[in-house]
């Protein structure tokens, strides 16, 4: 049996329902995105052979300004997951990119913690 | 992680140190540990701006994949909600707190969590002091910073922080705070020690926020 073929089988039950979404891909491609990467619109025009779905667009609408992925999941209330790969996606087609959480890279330095204190004390 | 995905540093922020462009926050994150029912989700609430977020259970996760299928039969759809809040500070800094699922099937998420990670709060109760032992093992096997944060319930006996030390076993450079995470400020103290621990200059080794 191909591959393809074992989705249909009825023993399988249902799939996995959040996941209809990205078409069964429950696992993005390439590097898995932090929760606190920080994502932002290229503004590059899309591609008209591109279909979007509503959520793809949604999402997209929501990285015109940069936006922490954590933030994103929870604005448009779907799985981590789910929106690991439709972000995934989004990414392919170069309409979004993905920064390092801080200008040091995934984790804060001195400086970054320093003003994080301050701003914590200051609270 | 493979680095090759992500865009360089913005420009203008070459090296370290130096001021993003303004709308892009600069985002830093949090872990708070411990068992359940410990408080997690109390400290969250009482410092930040609670979000919802949604993640799926270990066999969604691990089982069912295109190119595996063998767990299907095991699915399960269910997503469970994350504690997880945001503290918006000055200069576009996003300081974000996650909650690390207490339960043992979900530990798979901690990795991923701690990567990145300033540290860890190991929020920790008296009356159970050795729920918050996994959390303290990890986050020493992986080398994490943490602080032991004992959250006093009100009613619960205050016991000298010097004796939940020995009854922990925790090495001397690891901060332990007694604390009431219902409180912002004593929330906001724990998390001010978190980062002066990692800083180094840690004011609180053993005591009372």
């Amino acid at each position: 049996m191909a591959p393809k073929d074992r989705w249909l089988d009825q023993d399988a039950g249902p799939v996995v329902r959040p996941y209809t979404l990205t078409r069964g891909r429950t696992r993005p491609r390439g590097d898995a995105l932090d929760l606190i990467v920080v994502l932002e619109a290229t503004n590059i025009p899309e591609s008209p052979r591109l279909r979007l779905s509503p959520e793809h667009r949604m999402l997209l609408a929501l990285c015109r300004r940069p936006i922490a992925f954590a933030d994103l999941a929870s604005e448009v209330d779907l799985p981590v997951g789910v929106v690991r790969v439709l972000v995934d996606d989004l990414r392919d087609e170069n309409l979004v990119r993905a920064l390092k959480p801080t200008p040091a890279g995934d984790a804060p330095d001195e400086f970054v913690l320093r003003k994080l204190l301050h701003g914590l004390r200051a609270l | 992680m493979d680095s090759a995905h992500f865009e360089t540093a913005p420009p203008g922020t070459a090296g370290t140190g130096a001021p993003p462009d303004a709308d892009r926050p600069i985002t830093a994150k949090i872990l708070i540990a411990g068992g359940f029912g410990v408080g997690k989700t109390t400290m969250v609430g009482a410092i930040s701006e609670i979000r919802p977020l949604r993640t799926e259970e270990l066999l969604t996760d691990r089982s069912v994949g295109v190119d595996d299928t063998a767990g299907v039969d095991r699915k399960t759809s269910t997503t469970v909600a994350m504690d997880f809040g945001r503290i918006t500070l000055e200069d576009n800094l996003i300081l974000y707190l996650f909650g690390t699922p207490g339960q043992q099937r979900f530990w798979f998420m901690w990795d991923e969590l701690a990567h990145g990670a300033i540290g860890a709060v190991v929020l920790a109760d008296v009356r159970r002091l050795a729920d918050c032992f996994p959390a303290v093992d990890y986050f020493e096997d992986r080398g994490t910073p943490f602080v032991v944060a004992v959250n006093c319930f009100d009613g619960a006996a205050r016991k000298d922080p010097r004796d939940v030390r020995i009854a922990l076993d925790l090495e001397e450079t690891v901060p332990l705070v007694m604390c009431d995470v219902r409180h912002r400020e004593s929330a906001k103290g724990v998390l001010i020690t978190m980062i002066e621990h990692v800083l180094g200059d840690a004011t609180v080794r053993t005591g009372v926020i």
